[in-house]
């Protein structure tokens, strides 16, 4: 088992996904990929660090943490999925099964790829195999959201290329041997062209950071999540979110490296905390329950900048964040895609009072908006205290400050949404939709994730916290 | 070697001029797709000599930019059986000045980086720079998918001269890996384009109005 297995075992299920011919068994393929390929990424973190350098895969901590973020959430989806998918029987889900399966084994690439090349070409390939999934529905809105979202993300992702480019020539200019290997680039990051490398910063964080969904770049995401189905949502928000974040970390690797903490950290800070200020703004009286989501994840987007623009401790408070954001992301998609079902819309004019239509579905979605915005004892809180915690220890002010009022905000604004949807009186059911109450197969997943999320909360187990600690010093260029 | 190339990189500015000017999109896809053929040519010549890896870069491009692309955008135009932009956001004649005030643009902001000595004479940098910018003001001026897609086909283009300078730099597989995605983005946004005239019976995006906040 190494690095090769954790890429190629998802993929050969989506190549399975593609041949098997029944719409109804097929579905069966994304629980069997998650649960493999959850034991090969365990297999392979849990043997320690073989230590090579050199190659374009490679199993360093933060890999690992990745992996594993990636490889839980995609299990909560990909067991939610056959449920889901025989209640849409309608609809031919082949795109569906592979499309997810693919995306899995590319965010794996990204992962673990030491080659900024070839890093690149696994993001693209995440927009690539999401936006024909975006199309789901058939619908003229979800057309809509594929073509900004493949449109918006391409450009962004061609953005990175051209940074990746300059990053390649800042050796070059410098007299270096040009490369684009990682660990070398790191190796070299002192004497690398300044101008060049300030250029290759700039343009990798707005390419990279389009790809995450950061604001101002933001603008595909409250669309694409909006018309995802609740799966594909999940793994939007959870996955490929922190596959771009793990781009920008690669990044923020060479830059530490370099010792331009000083010119990244402040442009960082800003825009993690202007993140959360456009989420805190469109968040209020957001009447879409999904796009509400999709601002949420704007809003935790900039918390994982700010938290590595801040350092030290605020970054293994991010690192940590990644992980409970993936996971929680997960509860809120897939609760939320029970209740869009059971009312028909996702609109607060018409969804009220989910608890007396379904009440399992209804009581996850309100757990696990408090355990987003940060309520003990929930994974996240101890993640966003984290980072908090480490605003004020090193002094910075300011930004702690914003951060807590930001935080306050989005918890105002998201709460008089969520409440809405949650409380209030159940409108009488129209005859003529079908009954789409709760069922075990739809509700157990989301159990799952959230139980995950609340074992964060309460207990961080050791090797997972030596794995934090390990790609944060990792990421610093400490020792 | 050098002169070959500063000769061909003229072409591929003028050949944004042309793009940014013109409203016919068949026009505005020749362009785009001569455009696949001087990027080849340059691909060739800026290797150091002409082995197997630069044939395989260029033949590569050529395929791509020039034959591929091209051919998956006209097959997209006849069938949505549209002709011409209308009504772009900024007229032709002002996103012509603009284009020329960006390549002019990028030739001061190029003088400022640092370049390695070998590359202190070719003009590639500017010229990347400007078909970049050229890119940019198509894919936010016009308001067709299609002259959205091929305002992408330029902005890459752009990037791919950049990438020239580092021949050395990206092994072959990458760059292959590059060209692939080029061609699989493409055809997803051929696909979905072709939705988007099936379901709204027209492909502009100014149509795209119910998600708006």
């Amino acid at each position: 088992m190494g690095p090769v297995q954790c890429v190629l075992a998802p993929l050969g299920f989506a190549a399975i996904a593609l041949a098997v011919p029944s719409n109804r068994w097929r579905p069966a393929t994304l629980p069997l990929g998650a649960l493999c390929h959850l034991a090969i990424v365990i297999t392979v973190v849990a043997r320690g660090d073989d230590g090579s350098t050199g190659g374009w895969l490679l199993l360093d901590p933060l890999a690992k943490l990745v992996l594993l973020t990636v490889a839980l959430l995609f299990l909560c989806c990909a067991l939610y999925a056959p449920g889901y998918l025989r209640i849409r029987s309608d609809r031919p889900n082949r795109r569906l099964c592979a499309g997810l399966l693919l995306q899995v084994a590319m965010l794996s690439l990204v992962a673990m790829s030491h080659h900024l090349g070839l890093l690149w070409v696994a993001l693209e390939a995440t927009t690539l195999t999401s936006a024909p999934l975006l199309y789901f529905n058939h619908t003229p809105r979800a057309l809509e959201a594929a073509w900004k979202y493949l449109l918006i993300g391409s450009v962004g992702i061609a953005l990175a290329l051209l940074g990746s480019f300059f990053l390649a020539y800042s050796a070059l200019a410098a007299q270096l041997p040009s490369l684009l290997h990682f660990d070398e680039l790191v190796a070299m990051a002192p004497q690398l062209s300044k101008p060049w490398l300030h250029a290759a910063f700039v343009t990798l964080l707005v390419g990279y950071g389009t790809k995450m969904g950061l604001a101002p770049m933001h603008t595909w995401k409250p669309d694409a999540y909006g018309e995802a189905p609740g799966i594909l949502g999940a793994m939007l928000a959870g996955g490929v979110t922190t596959g771009a974040f793990v781009a920008l970390l690669r990044l923020l690797t060479i830059m530490h490296a370099a010792g331009e903490r000083a010119f990244v950290a402040p442009i960082l800070v800003f825009m993690g905390l202007l993140s959360m200020v456009f989420a805190a703004v469109f968040m209020v009286r957001q009447k879409d329950i999904k796009r509400m989501l999709a601002y949420s994840s704007v809003e935790h987007m900039g918390i994982l900048v700010l938290g590595a623009g801040l350092g030290g401790l605020a970054l293994f408070g991010a690192l940590y964040h990644m992980l409970n954001n993936a996971l929680t992301k997960g509860v809120m998609f897939l609760s939320v895609g029970n209740i869009h079902r059971a009312f028909n819309s996702k609109s607060t004019d018409v969804v009220t009072g989910a608890l007396g239509r379904v009440p399992a579905s209804a009581a996850l979605f309100l757990t696990g908006f408090l355990a987003i915005t940060g309520s003990p004892p929930f994974g996240p809180f101890v993640s966003e205290f984290t980072i908090a915690r480490a605003a004020f220890g090193s002094g910075q002010f300011v930004a702690g400050g914003f951060y807590l009022a930001l935080l306050m905000a989005v918890f105002l604004g998201m709460g008089s949404t969520v409440l809405s949807v949650v409380q209030g009186q159940t409108p009488p059911r129209d005859s003529a939709s079908p009954d789409h109450a709760d069922r075990p197969s739809l509700v157990l997943p989301i159990v799952l994730a959230l139980l995950l999320v609340l074992l964060l909360g309460v207990w961080l187990p050791g090797p997972l916290r030596e794995l934090l600690l390990a790609a944060a010093a990792q990421v610093e260029g400490r020792p | 070697m050098n002169h070959t190339i500063d000769a061909l990189l003229v072409l591929v500015v003028l050949l944004n001029f042309l793009a940014l000017a013109t409203s016919r999109l068949m026009a505005l896809i020749r362009a785009s797709a001569l455009q696949g053929v001087v990027l080849a040519c340059v691909a060739l010549f800026a290797h150091p000599e002409i082995g197997p890896q630069a044939l395989l870069i260029a033949g590569g491009t050529f395929a791509v930019k020039a034959i591929a692309v091209p051919l998956l955008l006209m097959r997209a135009i006849r069938d949505v059986t549209i002709r011409r932009e209308v009504e772009p956001l900024i007229g032709f004649t002002a996103s012509l000045l603009l284009g020329g005030l960006g390549a002019g643009l990028a030739l001061v902001f190029s003088s400022h980086l640092p370049l390695a000595p070998e590359h202190a004479e070719t003009q590639i940098v500017p010229a990347a720079f400007a078909t970049v910018f050229a890119g940019f003001l198509m894919l936010t001026s016009r308001q067709k998918a299609i002259t959205q897609v091929v305002g992408y086909m330029f902005l890459d283009n752009g990037i791919f001269l950049f990438g020239l300078l580092l021949i050395e730099a990206m092994p072959v597989l990458v760059e292959l890996g590059v060209l692939l995605d080029l061609v699989v983005g493409v055809f997803v946004m051929g696909i979905i384009m072709h939705r988007i005239q099936r379901t709204f019976s027209t492909i502009n995006t100014t149509q795209f109005s119910t998600l708006r906040e």
